[in-house]
């Protein structure tokens, strides 16, 4: 069948064999891992990657993931949090070490990306490990100079579930962070501990007056919360671009 | 040749003959969308399919309501890889929908409440193939599950199966519709996993 199918997805290229160089604990539950993957070259900020998991008996699994990574070349970093009734995650975060192969397609993805050359504000607003593409903008505005603003409202459980924190923690110029905990605060920090409402939206998003990009990933839920609440405020409905994750 | 990934075993378990190659089984109903969910309110919705500029076969929430429902029984298959078997569906059938009307075009554009669009071929449409669902598992379709009404197309990967469906447009030509230009296959056969370009 993939034979089939691989000749069909021409533009995707063939399975490429990646080495993991290295894996970086994220939380918990998350981990990021860093993978050299000859003849990758390259993807756009909020793109993903297909991963194929291989058992010796030739059973396979394969799940999508965002790439936390943007730009030219052959190394990706993907950031992947444990999903307790997952089949690929939980291998991902607790089996993979440095080393290891992993099989992989992509980029994919043409419609949650963003690129150096968009020049309207951004706005991002991540839940859990929906941070993941959105670092991938990140990193991308960064690189790239841009002096776009950008924002970004980031919700966590508690502040040691948040991915990328020491990076997220010393934002650049152009990047105003705000973040949310909805279990636990910490002390001294203003926003009690809750999920997030309209009014942290109002409070620390561009105001859709300002006609911003918005990329919201998360949840199903935090996703459905956030893009209402975000068309109830005046935001028109296509310049809000949404990926929701269900399934492990 | 594959590569074996240490230490995984997987779910494993007996190869199922009713999921397509790639995908795996799931309970949930795992909402995959573009953007914000459309709010339909039912008084105003309008269904229609348009085969040229002139003609316009509209029907109401009531018009619909007075066809023929069916009782559907299928599998689904998302191209994100996951299959839910054995769903439980109400809807009109296209056939029911496109018994009046005439057109020598080929294709279709799907349209959507929210400015959602998928490509499919007519003959995709019709044949007991494809219905304008109404219910999903007793209830009435959840906004977020495309509700007020989807296109339901069992038998393509399910982006194909439009939420929030506003109207069908003949087209001689087979354009792509939204996913289709952003990276996605033209048709989509699970079973062939047409999933990318």
């Amino acid at each position: 069948m993939t034979g089939t199918s691989e000749a069909r997805d021409g533009r995707i290229g063939n399975w490429k064999v990646g080495v993991v160089t290295s894996i970086r604990r994220e939380s918990a539950s998350g981990r990021s891992i860093t993978i050299d993957v000859p003849g990758w070259g390259g993807n756009i900020a909020g793109q993903h990657t297909d991963v194929r998991l291989t058992a010796s008996n030739g059973y396979t699994a394969v799940r999508s993931y965002s790439v936390a990574s943007a730009g030219v070349g052959d190394r990706i970093e993907l950031a992947v949090d444990r999903l307790p009734s997952g089949e690929v995650s939980p291998y991902l975060v607790d089996t993979l070490r440095e080393g290891d192969e992993l099989e992989l397609r992509g980029p994919l993805g043409g419609w949650f990306v963003w690129t150096p050359q968009q020049a309207e504000n951004v706005q991002l607003i991540g839940g859990g490990s929906g941070i993941v593409p959105l670092m991938a903008m990140i990193r991308s505005h960064e690189a790239s100079g841009s002096t776009t603003p950008f924002r970004l409202l980031y919700s966590v459980r508690t502040p040691l579930d948040a991915f990328f924190r020491a990076e997220l923690e010393s934002p650049s110029a152009n990047l105003e962070v705000t973040w949310i905990f909805t279990r636990h605060a910490p002390s001294g920090y203003s926003r009690p501990a809750g999920r997030i409402t309209a009014a942290d939206l109002e409070a620390h998003g561009f105001p859709a007056a300002l006609a911003p990009t918005v990329f919201v990933c998360g949840p199903t839920g935090f996703v459905e919360t956030v893009a209402t609440a975000l068309v109830a405020l005046g935001h028109e409905p296509d310049r809000v671009k949404t990926e929701r994750f269900g399934g492990a | 040749m594959a590569v074996i990934s240490r230490g995984f075993i997987g779910r494993g378990g007996e190869a199922n003959p009713d999921l397509p190659a790639g995908q795996y089984l799931t309970a949930d109903f795992p909402v995959l969308s573009a953007g914000p969910t459309p709010h339909i309110d039912t008084v105003d919705w309008q269904f229609s399919i348009r085969t040229d500029s002139e003609t316009l076969h509209t029907w109401s929430w009531d018009e619909l309501h007075a066809l023929p429902i069916e009782d559907i029984h299928t599998d689904i298959h998302c191209v994100t890889r996951w299959s839910k078997l054995g769903t439980s569906w109400r809807g009109v059938s296209l056939d029911t929908l496109f018994a009046n009307v005439t057109t020598s075009d080929k294709f279709v554009m799907a349209q959507s409440y929210g400015g959602y669009t998928t490509n499919v071929p007519l003959a995709d449409l019709l044949g007991g193939q494809a219905w304008i669902a109404l219910e999903f598992d007793g209830d009435q379709l959840d906004p977020e599950h495309g509700g007020p009404a989807r296109l339901l197309i069992p038998h393509l990967y399910f982006w194909k199966s439009a939420k929030w469906i506003h109207g069908l447009e003949m087209q001689s030509q087979d354009e792509p519709g939204f996913w289709e230009q952003n990276g996605y296959n033209m048709y989509g056969d699970p079973w062939l996993e047409q999933r990318y370009w």
